[in-house]
Order: C-alpha cells, then sequence, then structure tokens
C-alpha cells in the first residue's frame, strides 16, 4: 500500500517536472533568446493555455504528499521553509509576468513583465534541481549536535547556506557545491527541454536557431551528468547499490541516457515533436534514477543518530490509504480524459491562439 | 515560543484573508457567467454572450490571482503548521488531496478552453467548458469546507497512542452536520458577492450614462440573483449553522452573541455594544430582550449559556474580535437585504434604471459583501480558537517546531509586500477593464 503511494507521488512529481519544467524552459528562452515581439509572442502562445494546469500538478502532489507520508510533508515543509518560500513568490511573479503583460499595450510594462516572468522561469529551474540535490544529500534529521538530537527524531532547520557550501557539514545549508551543480543541471536540462517545446508547438522563426541550441546546451549537459556520477559518491558512499541489489533498476539510467543521447540527433530529426520527447525521457529517467538510488529512503539523514525518512516509517495509516486509492483511481481517470481533451483542442501550432491579447 | 505562534497565526490569517477575496467572486461569478452564456444560447440574443464574455475577463482576472494566492495556503499547513499537519495529516490529507485531484485538474483544464476556446468549440462547448469550471470551482469549495468543518467538529476519527488522528470512517467526513450548512452558507454568501458586484458594475454604468444598455442587464441580474442569495445566507443555512454552534460549541456561541451571563428569563439579542473583558460585561449596550432565545430555541425564554459559566481557558483567544467579526456579518446581511428588496420591489414596478439613490446604493455596496464574507470567516476561525482540532487539539501544539519566529516574521513581510503589489496591480487592471466596458460583437 505505501508502495503504491510511493509509486503515484514519484510519477506525479515527475509529470510535474516534465510539464511545468517547459514551462519554465520556455520561460528562459524567452529571456535569453527571443529579440522581438514575434518571438516572444510565439513562446507565450506555446504555454500560455498550459501553464495553470501544469502547475496543478505541483499542487496536486503536495495533496497527495500530505495525504499519504504526511509526517514527510510536515518534516520536509517546515524543514525546507525558506526555499519553498521563495519558491512560491517565484511562481507567483511567473503567473502574473505571463498574464498581466498583455493587459496594457505598453512597451515599458511589457518589458518588466517579460523579466518578472523570464527570471522567475530560471530561479525556479535552478531552485527545483537544488531541491532534488538537498534530497539526495540527506538533512541532519533531529538536528544533532554533538551527538545528541535537539528536536524530534524527523524534524529539521535548514538556513539558506552554511559559509562553507559544504555538503559535509555538520549543520548544512539548503545551497553547497553540490546542490548547486543539480541546479544548474536544472537549468540546463529545462532549457533544452523548453526549446523543445517551442519547436514542437510554435512555426517560430526562432526555431532552427532553438536547434542549434538544444545541441550545443545537450553537450553541456552530457559534461554535468558525467561530473555529477564522478562526484556522486561524495554525499553518498555507495552510490550505485540499490543498482546492484535490484539489476532491474537499470531500467531508469538507460531511459535517462536515451534522452541524453537522442537529441544530439535533433537536426536530423523528422517530426517537430520528437526533441520534446527524448528531453521528456531525460526528464523523467533523471528524477526516477536519483530517487531510486536512495530507496526506499524518501529523505535520508547525514547523521547515524536518527534514522532515514522512509516510505514505510513515514505513511499514513491503512484504512486511510486503501480506501484513498478508490477515489485516486476514480480522479487519475478524469484527469487523462482531461488530458486529453485538452491537448487535443489545442493540437498542433498554436501560432495564432493569441494568448494574452486582450 | 508566544511570538513564534503569534507570526505563524498572523502569517495565515492574513494570506487566507488576501487569498479569499479572489475565490468568493470567482465560485459566484463562474455560476452567473453561465447563467449569461445559457440564456444565449436559448434566445440567441447576442447581448447575452458579450455580457458573459465581458464577465469572464473579470473572471479570468480574479482565477488567477485566486490561484497564485492559493498555492501558498496549502504549502502553509507543512512549512507553519508541521505539527498539526503530522498529527492530522491522515484525515485532512484526505480532503486536500481530493480538492488538488478532483477540482483544480477540472478547472485549470477547462478554464484554458473556456479563455481560448471560442472559436475553436462553437457555443454549445463553450457553454459546457463554462459549466465545468463552475463545477471545479464549486467542489473545490465543498472539499475545503469539508476539511474546515472537521477541524470545527471531528468525525470518523481514532486517536492513537502517540498522539495521531487516524481515520476511520470515509464516509463521515461527507455526512459531517456541520458540513452541509457551512457549505451552503458559503456558497450562498459568494453569490452575494458576485450579486454585488455584478448590479455595482451596472450601476456604475448606468449613472456614467455609458454601456447603458449592458447597465440595465446588469443591475437586473444583480439585484435578482442578490435578492435570492442574501436571503438564504440568512434563511435557512445561516440560521442552521449557528444552531450548530450553539449544540457543538456553546462558549463560542456565547462569546459570537456577547452574552456574558446565563439569564433564566430568556436571553436578549445584542445590536450593539463593546465587550469589556475586564468586567465582564458589554459596555454601551443597546439589545433586545427574550429575541435570542427565541432565535436559537423557538422559546421566547430559553436558556443560553453565558461566558461566565464556562472554563476560562476554552474561552475563545479573542472574545472581543470574535464578536465584533460576528455582528459585523450579521449586521451587514441584513443590510444586504433590505437594499435586495428595495431593488426588486423597485423592478418590479419597472422603475429601477431610474431612481438613483438605490443605483447610487449599489455602487456604494461594492466592497460590504467582502467584509462580510471576511469576518463571517473570522467568525468561524476565532470561533473555533484556542483549537485547531476542536476540543481535542490546541492551536499551539500545532505550529512547526524548528522553524523560527525570524524565519516566520521575514515570510510575513514578505507575503504582506508581494500582496500589496498584486492588489495593486489587480485593482488597475479590474479598474481598466471596467472602464473599457464590454464590446459588442456581430454574429
Amino acid at each position: 500500500m505505501e508502495l503504491f503511494w510511493y509509486i503515484i507521488l514519484i510519477m506525479m512529481l515527475a509529470i510535474y517536472v516534465i510539464l511545468d519544467g517547459y514551462d519554465f524552459g520556455a520561460g528562459i528562452i524567452h529571456l535569453f533568446f527571443a529579440k522581438n515581439e514575434k518571438d516572444k509572442k510565439a513562446i507565450t502562445n506555446a504555454i500560455g493555455p498550459f501553464w495553470d494546469a501544469n502547475e496543478v500538478w505541483l499542487i496536486a502532489s503536495g495533496g497527495v504528499l500530505f495525504f499519504a507520508f504526511p509526517t514527510l510533508y510536515a518534516s520536509s515543509f517546515s524543514g525546507f521553509y525558506l526555499p519553498l518560500m521563495m519558491i512560491l513568490w517565484l511562481l507567483i511573479f511567473r503567473a502574473i509576468g505571463l498574464e498581466l503583460r498583455g493587459q496594457i499595450h505598453n512597451h515599458l510594462w511589457e518589458s518588466l513583465w517579460d523579466k518578472a516572468f523570464g527570471i522567475a522561469s530560471l530561479l525556479l529551474a535552478l531552485f527545483f534541481g537544488i531541491a532534488l540535490g538537498n534530497i539526495v544529500r540527506g538533512v541532519n534529521l533531529g538536528m544533532v549536535t554533538n551527538g545528541v538530537s535537539t528536536q524530534e527524531a524527523h524534524y529539521f532547520f535548514l538556513p539558506l547556506w552554511n559559509p562553507s557550501f559544504s555538503p559535509h557539514a555538520e549543520h548544512l545549508g539548503i545551497i553547497d557545491w553540490f546542490t548547486i551543480l543539480l541546479g544548474i543541471i536544472g537549468v540546463v536540462a529545462l532549457t533544452i527541454h523548453g526549446a523543445n517545446w517551442i519547436i514542437f508547438k510554435t512555426n517560430s522563426e526562432l526555431n532552427l536557431k532553438l536547434k542549434t541550441v538544444v545541441y550545443r546546451l545537450n553537450l553541456i549537459l552530457l559534461l554535468l551528468v558525467i561530473i555529477s556520477i564522478l562526484i556522486w559518491h561524495i554525499i553518498d558512499p555507495k552510490p550505485f547499490r540499490n543498482f546492484l541489489d535490484m539489476p532491474w533498476l537499470w531500467i531508469f539510467p538507460i531511459i535517462t541516457i536515451t534522452g541524453l543521447t537522442g537529441l544530439f540527433r535533433i537536426n536530423q530529426f523528422k517530426k517537430d515533436g520528437l526533441g520534446f520527447l527524448f528531453s521528456s525521457l531525460f526528464l523523467f529517467g533523471g528524477i526516477t534514477t536519483t530517487v531510486a538510488s536512495i530507496f526506499p529512503a524518501l529523505l535520508p539523514s547525514t547523521n547515524k543518530i536518527n534514522p532515514d525518512l522512509t516510505l514505510y516509517n513515514m505513511a499514513a495509516d491503512h484504512y486511510g490509504l486503501s480506501v484513498g486509492m478508490n477515489w485516486f483511481i476514480v480522479a487519475a481517470i478524469l484527469v487523462i480524459i482531461y488530458f486529453i481533451i485538452q491537448y487535443k483542442v489545442f493540437k498542433g501550432k498554436m501560432d495564432n491562439i493569441g494568448y494574452g491579447e486582450h | 515560543m508566544e511570538d513564534m505562534l503569534f507570526y505563524d497565526r498572523m502569517q495565515f490569517a492574513f494570506t487566507i484573508t488576501f487569498h479569499y477575496l479572489f475565490p468568493q467572486l470567482t465560485m459566484g461569478l463562474s455560476l452567473m457567467i453561465v447563467y449569461f452564456k445559457w440564456k444565449f444560447l436559448k434566445t440567441d440574443n447576442s447581448h447575452y454572450n458579450d455580457a458573459a464574455k465581458f464577465w469572464m475577463k473579470i473572471f479570468a482576472l480574479n482565477f488567477a490571482m485566486g490561484v497564485v494566492t492559493g498555492i501558498p495556503m496549502e504549502f502553509q499547513f507543512g512549512t507553519n503548521w508541521a505539527k498539526f499537519s503530522e498529527l492530522t495529516g491522515g484525515i485532512i490529507g484526505q480532503t486536500l488531496a481530493m480538492e488538488g485531484m478532483f477540482s483544480f485538474f477540472l478547472e485549470s483544464s477547462f478554464l484554458g478552453l473556456f479563455l481560448f476556446g471560442e472559436k475553436l468549440l462553437g457555443h454549445k462547448l463553450h457553454f459546457i467548458t463554462g459549466f465545468l469550471v463552475f463545477l471545479g470551482s464549486w467542489a473545490s469549495g465543498f472539499l475545503i469546507i469539508a476539511t474546515h468543518s472537521w477541524m470545527q467538529h471531528p468525525v470518523g476519527y481514532e486517536i492513537l497512542e502517540n498522539g495521531k488522528f487516524v481515520l476511520n470512517n470515509f464516509s463521515a467526513l461527507f455526512s459531517n452536520p456541520w458540513l452541509w450548512p457551512s457549505y451552503l452558507h458559503n456558497q450562498a454568501a459568494s453569490l452575494v458577492t458576485s450579486s454585488f458586484v455584478v448590479s455595482a458594475i451596472g450601476a456604475f454604468y448606468l449613472l456614467n450614462k455609458k454601456h447603458a444598455s449592458f447597465g440595465r442587464l446588469f443591475v437586473k441580474t444583480g439585484v435578482v440573483f442578490g435578492l435570492i442569495s442574501t436571503v438564504i445566507v440568512a434563511f435557512p443555512t445561516g440560521d442552521l449553522v449557528a444552531k450548530n454552534v450553539v449544540k457543538h460549541q456553546p462558549v463560542t456561541f456565547a462569546a459570537m452573541e456577547g452574552i456574558f451571563e446565563t439569564e433564566d428569563g430568556g436571553s436578549e439579542i445584542v445590536l450593539i455594544g463593546q465587550p469589556n473583558m475586564l468586567d465582564k460585561k458589554l459596555d454601551n449596550k443597546i439589545a433586545v430582550p427574550n429575541i435570542l432565545s427565541f432565535l436559537t430555541y423557538q422559546k421566547w425564554d430559553a436558556q443560553i449559556k453565558g461566558l461566565n459559566e464556562f472554563d476560562k481557558d476554552i474561552y475563545p483567544t479573542n472574545v472581543p474580535g470574535l464578536y465584533y467579526a460576528y455582528h459585523i456579518m450579521v449586521g451587514l446581511g441584513t443590510i444586504f437585504i433590505g437594499l435586495m428588496t428595495f431593488a426588486n420591489f423597485q423592478l418590479f414596478r419597472r422603475k429601477l434604471y431610474e431612481t438613483k439613490w438605490i443605483l447610487w446604493s449599489l455602487l456604494f455596496m461594492l466592497p460590504f459583501p467582502y467584509i462580510a464574507n471576511t469576518t463571517g470567516w473570522y467568525t468561524a476561525e476565532l470561533g473555533r480558537q484556542p483549537w485547531l482540532v476542536y476540543n481535542l487539539l490546541r492551536t499551539s501544539a500545532g505550529a512547526s517546531p524548528t522553524v523560527s519566529s525570524g524565519n516566520t516574521l521575514f515570510t510575513l513581510l514578505g507575503f504582506i509586500g508581494l500582496y500589496l503589489l498584486l492588489g495593486l496591480l489587480f485593482l488597475i487592471l479590474a479598474g481598466k477593464i471596467i472602464n473599457q466596458g464590454p464590446s459588442t460583437e456581430n454574429h
């Protein structure tokens, strides 16, 4: 039962990253590569009708986390208090940047909200990468100081950084050189992903240039991924133990590699949607591989006194979880139906949708 | 420790108050837009479609504000109220997760189609997408109030040795006697807000002699919806909610009504007065004898327990705040019914559009349903204090153990600044849409 909800939760988070990820990526492309009004229009048309529904996956994942693993929800949300609040603020700026831009036709107004949308998207991509870094690195559960827990075993609090920026410090920070590396991977991967979405959904003049951008960024991404694999043992002394114990888990790294290498053929793709498919595979594989490497933990402990938070010691009681399965299956079927309708209506290129025109 | 709890409460109160300014309009307005669109399909009079399109612009702006200020609400359960979430997540997590799965997906998927899909879909399908958006927003309200009702009147649970609440009866969450009266009361109140907003904008157009044909349509629709909803808010729904409070939270009821002493011959209803917590009495009181006993129990001399009969440590934390919130809500509600009755009377006599004082009153009333809705929620929430889960879990036991007051104050200040900006932008843009007015299109 716990395992069912664990898989649901990871799937929902992965879908969130794939869907809202292209919005963040489109925002980053908008910030750095959109030079004229036509480019900007093309980008906002491509994500305008979707971003809100995409963001719901975050809210729904949060809801499922709360419901299925309440203790983990309580512990991690209070422990990561500051970055979560900042993510909320950035999500607000992303949303109002997109929604308010077209309301007044004045170039100062428009460029203000363009920047708000672009910078918020960039920082969100960075923060979500850093978040993943924090989860695999683990935290000082129970806030152990000099061998003694100062809080209940599953509570902690992390400041934004500690002066050493080291992932080995007794009192860790959100941002250290390891989590920053994952943050940068997040930015690069989502930029590629967003570019692929724009290529997929528009006939923009930008598309040709974006294919080159995807190719070059993919080289950088490959390099960063190799570096991260090489240094992974620094935060986890036995990084591959799960993959040795359960060889079928290799499916996830294989998906990651397929996505990553497939994208090098971006200029030969006949269909515009293929690039998006490959970057989605990379994101899905990247998230599942990372999560699989710490399984069954959801948040590892960096001290020896308090145990990891796992899907077994964090789950809600059996009755609640099993009754929840009934309504969840009904809801999931409905969500799939909405999703198909939405993408059927807005299928193909979206250049003429007129998003944000009033 | 005291500071920490104070900032946690302030942040939740501030962010939820600001957030609920938007959904209270969108829930009611979505129904009214569906009505306009339905009238258009039935009569083929494009005037109704133009009206629907105009309100969709206002709706979209409000909806966006509601979404961006809503996400912080879900996060704060974990960030600021971790202990509460840990102990009760197995129960309130059900209804909150259901809200995400059943209503947010529905709303967000069809809102995009509703706002951008008129040409792609044709009018009939467009109407259906509007209806689904309405359905999603009302489902969201339902699941939030189911959560709220469980906190007010916990059902279907057991408490484990480690203090955790676990669910043992799922359907009890939805047959909770607290749920249905509160839900209908709240939805009617949301329709009050949208009716007043629609009629106020209509009155503005008539008084300003611009878009006069839309002005008439908006005033007419607004006051008809307004009369129905203002009456339903008071009776039966408000009455049923109050009876729940008397039955399950008598100390809260005494504080709300400003009753300090138990009176043997029946209790008076207080219209005006200031609670004096030092001398335990009301200052400058104006009251009507025996009415409260009658309204509560339908008996003139029924006994109602005064505050003095209860132990001080179960008093609502802020008795005067609770008393004022309740009295402002009830006072405004009474004024609303009066104004809407006059307006409908004049509408019936076909003189409404020329009766200037009613048009001015409708325009002037624009902010007051927001105040009534807000104070109504304050009544419910201050009334539940000092508990998070009534009689079972105290608010002081629910806050996050590791988040220091300095961090909470930092984010509270951040929210205040950010929301002031949002509020300002909202007013500018709503003002612009209203000033532009509905546009007439040929079909």
